[in-house]
């Protein structure tokens, strides 16, 4: 009798852990780091610094990596998300809104969720999306015509749907939402539409809007000053989000790059800073409300989105422990900010500049003049695409260095043009062009030219903004980075490889083909003690793992 | 971008042909206006022709068109085309090419046809000269015949224009397209060869040998140097034709639309 008691304590003390893990909690996603086997988070972790402490895969053995599985998507948009691994499944999203579970040891598919999106939906720049958030045992996804949807992750079910904004309007959805606490948060996307942007949060279990932040100030509120009182700019100025934000659990703090104030290239009709445009905004994660902000490109007119990711970082600070927030942004310069206040510490260009000459105390940037948009052109470095962009750049906590994917010497003409508002239509004001005969953008690599720009990672020591080595490929990158406590660094670019570098000096160590352009981060993992690296490239999503 | 047609409606075409000349929207680069050429060859030429003439009543090379006539509509009939004729639609252009692309059309009015004040030519003297005194077979190829060194002569009249073909001939170096860069390679093992550059990427190099025309792949970690060649290897025939055998030469050339001659 006394047997039979403990097997059935026994069971249900196993019953009960088996469950708990099944679920992910809160507490796994504030732990997220002491499970370096899984991928809870879009980033990894709330610190978004795409570092993970595995280490299985080292610079000494990383040669024998070869290629487990490949998962062919059914879609032949852009490959950009990152995918969740919980316990053995990858959760990942094939474009522009498909969500599938798949054995993170095999390959296999358990089942497909799909979601057809509106045909009103019209994002700027592809059908795509950047991955999923999940909590308990349900995922969350942001769709391109703006709705957020709940999926039940062992069996693929929708649970709920809600509308977050107009896809008919300009709005969409392209960026993982960040599950903090009970909730789900989210941005739109939109700024070449005339959208007013905003970040809000849902309730994980029922999707009601608990808060909504926008990021363009209504009349009365701070900020709403650097707009133009004669006009209704600020109605459709832009501002978007559509890169995942981040999360400091002690401070309670999210935070957010947003993207360029609307119309993109033309700012006659918008003087004034476009607060926040081009900023990271500090929001208390229960009520939205702003704690703080930074803005990098006060009035932008070069579509420098601040839409990159907020990476959160501990360290020495000029002698002393200091919160602080590394960021590499698309206007070429490097900044370190204090996270508690926002306030400046550093800021240096990791690429060539023309735009700006440094910056006040207060870092605001000091213009060069003459180095605007005009009628004829005006050439500005960095271009369009910016010095990086929405790829993830990568903080080793071992080696201390910020590694970002570049893209130097490179420029665009600016064009501006006079463009009216109309909801829902491309609202731009001009047009970047080439200042190269081919363009960055040149697909055939028999015309790229070194003096048109090209694309490196960059190793930057966060203390000095000094650059410590760089990795130069032919072509640019739209690749994200991650580093691995074996100081391994993993990358790849638009040429079709995915490569390993030493950390600690850029040396290549190995490289696959890949065969299609790498628009996407990597990420580890580890099942039944093995540590595999995922990538998407193309059309598929390539996994990795020492031979056996 | 494919065939713009005009079945209908010639009263109204004239008129707005009219006043097409003032339309250009604003001065652009030499760099757009490069980079417009390289996306006509790519999606244009092979309808509308080197000097964007080939179709009837849309003689785009002058701005001529019923459809579009500011810049704006130029880029939207690029990239939206015109439903119902065989000008189909470019979505895969993005506006900044497009853009480039009318660039590069409003610049060919201005080109002046620096050829013009050539005597007529006549093809068959051309081709004679080509294959016999101008020697340029021996690293240009038409059809089935001729080294495949240097750039394939066979559609260069469906590619080029009658004043670039008078200018690559006289002035080798003024245009060298990267498509047709030379590159020079030493091996780590020392031996050293040229070749047509076909493809590269950070980790490797693809070329056409001049010397045995074999499709050669490099690992460029394997290599002690690859360095672009500066000048053509082109000599100029300035001095080496009469005017007339120029211009002969330069008819032949014209001719080439891609049968094998």
């Amino acid at each position: 009798m006394r047997r039979i008691n403990l097997r059935h304590m026994l069971f249900v003390v196993l019953t009960a852990t088996g469950s708990l893990y099944a679920q992910v909690s809160n507490d796994r996603i504030l732990r997220a780091a002491q499970e370096p086997q899984n991928w809870l988070t879009h980033h990894g972790n709330y610190n978004s610094q795409r570092y993970s402490t595995l280490s299985q895969i080292a610079p000494d053995n990383v040669k024998n990596l070869e290629l487990q599985w490949l998962f062919q998507a059914r879609s032949l948009e852009k490959f950009e998300a990152t995918p969740l691994v919980v316990d053995g499944i990858i959760y990942t999203v094939q474009a522009p809104n498909d969500i599938v579970a798949l054995d993170a040891a095999t390959g296999r598919l358990f089942w497909t969720y799909s979601h057809t999106p509106d045909p009103a939906a019209r994002p700027c720049c592809g059908r795509v999306n950047r991955g999923l958030a999940i909590l308990g045992d349900t995922l969350f996804m942001a769709t391109i015509d703006a709705r957020l949807i709940a999926v039940d992750a062992k069996s693929g079910r929708p649970l709920w749907d809600v509308a977050v904004a107009k896809p008919e309007s300009g709005y969409a959805m392209t960026l993982a939402p960040l599950v903090v606490k009970d909730k789900v948060i989210v941005g739109t996307a939109g700024g070449e539409y005339g959208i007013r942007g905003f970040l809000a949060a849902y309730d994980a279990k029922t999707g009601k809007e608990v808060w909504r932040f926008y990021t363009i100030p209504g009349p009365g509120e701070p900020g709403h000053e650097t707009w133009p009182s004669q006009n209704n700019a600020w109605e459709h100025g832009g501002a978007s989000v559509w890169v995942t934000g981040s999360y400091d659990p002690d401070l309670n703090l999210t935070y957010w790059g947003i993207g360029n104030p609307g119309p993109d290239w033309n700012g006659d009709e918008r003087n004034g800073d476009n607060l926040y445009s081009c900023s990271v905004v500090a929001l208390d994660a229960d009520t939205g409300k702003l704690k703080w902000y930074y803005q990098f490109s006060p009035h932008d007119e070069f579509d420098y989105d601040s839409t990159q990711v907020p990476v959160l970082a501990d360290m020495q600070w000029k002698g002393s422990p200091r919160k602080v927030m590394l960021w590499a942004n698309r206007n070429g310069f490097f900044y370190v900010l204090d996270r508690a206040t926002g306030q400046f510490l550093l800021g240096k260009p990791f690429v060539e500049v023309n735009w700006a000459s440094g910056f006040d105390e207060k870092g605001r940037p000091q213009r060069v003049p003459g180095m605007v948009p005009t009628a004829q052109g005006t050439s500005i470095l960095p271009g369009n695409q910016g010095g990086t962009n929405w790829y993830n750049p990568s903080y080793s906590p071992k080696t201390g260095l910020f590694y970002i994917p570049t893209w130097a010497n490179y420029s665009s003409l600016y064009v501006k043009q006079p463009e009216d508002y109309v909801e829902g239509r491309p609202f731009r004001g001009g047009t970047p062009r080439p200042t190269t005969p081919n363009g960055i953008r040149s697909t055939v690599n028999n015309y790229a030219k070194e003096d048109e720009g090209y694309g490196a990672i960059r190793a930057i020591d966060p203390h000095t903004g000094e650059m410590k080595w760089q990795f130069k490929m032919t072509d640019v990158t739209d690749a994200g980075v991650l580093t691995t406590a074996s100081n391994l660094l993993f990358s790849g670019g638009r040429e079709g490889y995915f490569y390993a570098l030493d950390a600690r000096d850029g040396k290549l160590l190995w490289k696959f083909p890949v065969g299609g352009r790498v628009v996407a981060g990597p990420m580890t993992f580890s099942t039944a003690g093995r540590q595999y690296v995922s990538i998407a490239a193309g059309n598929s999503l390539f996994t990795f793992a020492l031979k056996q | 971008m494919g065939m713009w047609q005009f079945r209908i409606f010639p009263a109204i075409s004239m008129l707005l042909l009219g006043a097409l000349p003032v339309l250009a929207q604003h001065e652009y680069t030499e760099s757009e206006i490069e980079a417009g050429k390289a996306q006509y060859a790519i999606n244009c030429v092979r309808c509308h022709g080197p000097d964007g003439d080939n179709i009837t009543n849309a003689d785009i090379g002058h701005g001529k068109s019923r459809r579009a006539t500011t810049d704006a509509e130029f880029v939207a009939l690029i990239r939206e085309g015109i439903s119902g004729t065989r000008m189909v639609a470019f979505p895969n252009i993005n506006e900044q090419n497009a853009q480039t692309i009318v660039a590069y059309l409003r610049s060919m009015a201005s080109t002046a046809n620096a050829a013009a004040s050539l005597p007529p030519g006549d093809v068959a003297r051309g081709k004679t000269i080509f294959e016999g005194k101008g020697g340029c077979r021996t690293c240009h190829r038409v059809g089935d015949q001729g080294s495949r060194t240097g750039p394939d002569l066979s559609q260069i009249g469906a590619q080029r224009r009658v004043v670039e073909l008078h200018r690559s001939i006289l002035e080798p170096d003024a245009e060298i397209i990267p498509a047709n860069r030379f590159l020079r390679i030493v091996t780590k093992d020392g031996s050293a060869l040229t070749g047509k550059l076909l493809n590269q990427d950070s980790f490797t190099v693809q070329i056409l040998d001049v010397k045995d025309e074999k499709l050669k792949s490099f690992s460029k970690s394997n290599l002690r140097e690859y360095t672009f060649v500066s000048n053509s290897p082109m000599p100029s025939y300035k001095d080496k034709l009469s005017t007339q055998e120029l211009s002969d030469l330069i008819s032949y050339l014209a001719s080439l639309k891609g049968q094998a001659n």
